[in-house]
């Protein structure tokens, strides 16, 4: 997709002026917090499962050489043949070529975000390939020709209503418009043929396991075991981060994963890929690509951002944001939206094209708190803006008030005189209605709210009159 | 009301409070003192630093922390009316001293010390208030208390014993309002939005009170609802438990 962080404001001003999008926003956000509440509530050993998961995915890191290794000897002794790619470009480049090598026709898609990061559409077009994407949720937004505005949800953006009439216009038997499951019915019927009869298979995966050199991919759709078992050639775009040491330590991941993501305890499949088609076995691929993926994970190792890389990709942090919720996936202009994606797409795609990223964000915590592997995103959000700070990238105005106020702020003794004077010209605007609808300098404020007029006097003013 | 034994509290006021509405700080001097310590105002505070810390500048944020931990020093508690400020203090001034060994034991101390107000009285004094509100409340949990010092039962403890005082659950109890510091001057839409979203729910209660624990976030809900139409009483937590609500509430129409 092409980043559009760089219009952050523009962005937000159009999600803002859209309703439907408000409508689909809260409908799924409210559901999501709602269910994940419940399951974590209902899940005792949460809070050491969380534990246990930091610790796993910390020590992975620490020693992500050796278990990077130790994956592709194993993974290559169960057949499978292993790339490297430093950076998106290798990385399509890399797919591009199996698929001409193999003189590929089409190509079906299971969702995955490294796949949207590297840009596998763009791969796959280059090889003259068609894709199909067979998530409904992706189906959905090839339909409409959209970007994926959530990473586990791609279509949140898009009320049922939205789908129906998407259907009603490109299925050839759309279904029912009032009922959901006959919608999925109609993405099924569409779907279906097109399983069969694809040259290539593409797939992210979730966890990579280091000692026995498999993979894992979790779905509610089954679409990932359809897709990936007749095509005879299976791609696998993966990020070097998702490595795990052993299947118990999986486990862990896969406990939390679905928990953070939509609330339930599992999801419908959990498939443990070991290598392609054996002697002896009726179906499967007869190659097996794994392609490891880089961009810039190694320069988040030894970075402030280092934490960034327990993520497990769950979205329980776009859930729980109020300014997700208000704008959506969209407005943050990349691959990666919500607070997760305001620490990636600086960490991947440089601070200057996506510097309101960080910026546009309360610090309020809550997607720390929900956080299934305790990834500190407020504090590397705040990192963020002090890097930035330290760069001069902040505007002069900014700048220079920054400098006022802290003048202001270590005289004591002045920033009293300007207080009261402040408090006094307040007063004034406010005229004694107890509130001031508008204020030089603070029009932002006082556009949309009232500001209310101040005491008589400030608190140190009242509090030396009282002394003396 | 002064008791001499009682610990000896430097009560730092907070920028908003200090400009904005002092009847949050004479509230919190009313029940300190009631509670049995012995509280100073030192005149050398001006602000924690949390504006220049949020956007960046953490050079600015140093040199304001020192001040601050100079002008507490000599006390035993340092007490503060806003999760916001009091966490700023407690759980973000080590960041700022992690490379410097000079300083970092005096910010220890100061960090260890430093309470936000609802629940230095619950959690320290174990004060029970006596006070009384005609009327029903609902109330928000301001994020950097909540998440950061865990204040959320105190408050509610603290109001069980106004008298004529009913508290209704606020849906969404534990979501940011949009203020956010700096971020509603620098993305007042986006903040508004998010307000917006607040307000609404808090209409959905019928409370006629609003309460909370950060006069920034206060400030925030109360000029929406202010521009909204909507007369809500809202009050800072203290204001009631020290029986100075009888004023008017944030944004309301002045009486004389």
């Amino acid at each position: 997709m092409k980043q559009t962080s760089h219009q952050f404001n523009e962005n937000v001003a159009r999600a803002l002026a859209e309703p439907t999008l408000k409508v689909a926003l809260d409908r799924t956000t409210t559901l999501l917090r709602t269910r994940r509440a419940k399951v974590i509530d209902a899940f005792p050993q949460y809070a050491k499962a969380r534990e246990t998961a930091q610790k796993i995915k910390d020590h992975t890191l620490d020693h992500l050489g050796h278990y990077l290794r130790q994956f592709e000897e194993n993974a290559k002794a169960n057949g499978a043949q292993v790339h490297w790619a430093a950076t998106p470009e290798d990385a399509r480049q890399i797919v591009s070529d199996i698929c001409r090598a193999q003189n590929a026709k089409t190509a079906t898609r299971v969702k995955s975000m490294l796949g949207e990061e590297i840009g596998i559409a763009q791969a796959l077009s280059d090889a003259g390939v068609e894709r199909v994407e067979t998530d409904l949720a992706e189906h959905i937004i090839q339909l409409a020709d959209d970007p994926p505005s959530h990473i586990v949800m791609p279509a949140m953006h898009k009320t049922h209503e939205q789908v129906a009439e998407l259907f009603a216009q490109k299925h050839k038997d759309p279904g029912d418009q009032q009922d959901i499951p006959s919608l999925v019915e109609s993405a099924r019927r569409e779907l279906r043929p097109k399983f069969m009869n694809a040259d290539i298979s593409i797939s992210g995966a979730n966890f990579l396991i280091a000692d026995t050199g498999s993979f894992v991919t979790i779905t509610n759709e089954g679409n990932a075991e359809l897709t990936t078992t007749p095509p005879k050639t299976h791609i696998v775009t993966v990020g070097i981060e998702k490595m795990v040491p052993s299947l118990k330590h999986a486990a862990v991941f896969i406990r939390l994963l679905s928990r953070a993501a939509i609330g339930t305890e599992i999801t419908q499949y959990t498939t443990f890929y070991n290598g392609p088609k054996r002697d002896g076995d009726r179906d499967g691929p007869e190659n097996l690509h794994i392609v490891l993926v880089d961009n810039h994970r190694s320069d988040m190792l030894s970075d402030f951002l280092r934490p960034m890389l327990r993520c497990i990709r769950c979205g329980a942090c776009m859930n729980h944001c109020p300014v997700y919720a208000a704008v959506g996936g969209h407005a943050y202009g990349a691959v990666y939206p919500g607070p997760m994606g305001s620490v990636l797409t600086p960490a991947m795609t440089g601070l200057k094209g996506s510097k309101d990223l960080p910026n546009a964000c309360t610090l309020n915590g809550r997607c720390k708190e929900v956080c299934p592997v305790n990834i500190p995103l407020p504090d590397m959000l705040r990192s963020l803006r002090a890097r930035q700070f330290e760069s001069g990238m902040v505007t002069p105005k900014a700048r220079w008030s920054l400098k006022l106020w802290a003048m202001l702020a270590t005289r004591p003794a002045l920033y009293h005189f300007g207080t009261s004077v402040a408090n006094m010209m307040l007063r004034v605007l406010a005229r004694g209605r107890g509130k001031i609808s508008a204020v030089p300098l603070a029009g932002g404020w006082t556009r949309t709210r009232d500001l209310p007029q101040p005491e008589a006097g400030t608190f140190m003013q009242q509090y030396r009159k009282q002394k003396r | 009301m002064t008791n001499n034994d009682g610990p000896h509290v430097g009560f730092f006021v907070t920028c908003i409070v200090d400009s904005m509405r002092p009847n949050i700080g004479f509230a919190s001097l009313k029940l300190l003192e009631d509670a049995g310590c012995t509280v100073e105002v030192p005149t050398a505070q001006t602000c924690c630093g949390q504006p220049a810390f949020n956007s960046g500048d953490d050079a600015t944020t140093k040199a304001i922390a020192k001040q601050v931990i100079e002008a507490f020093e000599p006390f035993g508690y340092v007490v503060v009316p806003s999760g916001s400020c009091a966490s700023m203090i407690r759980s973000h001034y080590g960041e700022l001293f992690a490379d410097d060994p000079a300083w970092q034991s005096r910010q220890k101390a100061l960090s260890a010390k430093t309470w936000e107000v609802l629940s230095f009285l619950t959690d320290v004094m174990k004060y029970t208030p006596s006070a009384t509100y005609q009327g029903t409340a609902t109330y928000h949990d301001s994020c950097s208390g909540l998440r950061d010092l865990g204040v959320h039962d105190q408050p509610r403890a603290l109001l069980a014993h106004v008298q004529g005082l009913s508290v209704v659950p606020l849906e969404g109890n534990n979501e940011c309002c949009g203020f956010g510091g700096t971020f509603c001057v620098k993305y007042p839409e986006l903040s508004t939005a998010v307000v917006t979203d607040k307000t609404t729910k808090i209409k959905a209660t019928q409370a006629d009170t609003l309460l909370g624990g950060d006069m920034g976030c206060l400030m925030n809900m109360a000029g929406k609802l202010s521009r909204e139409g909507r007369e809500m009483r809202v009050f800072h937590t203290i204001e009631v438990l020290a029986d100075m609500a009888d004023g008017p509430g944030i944004c309301a129409p002045r009486l004389k």
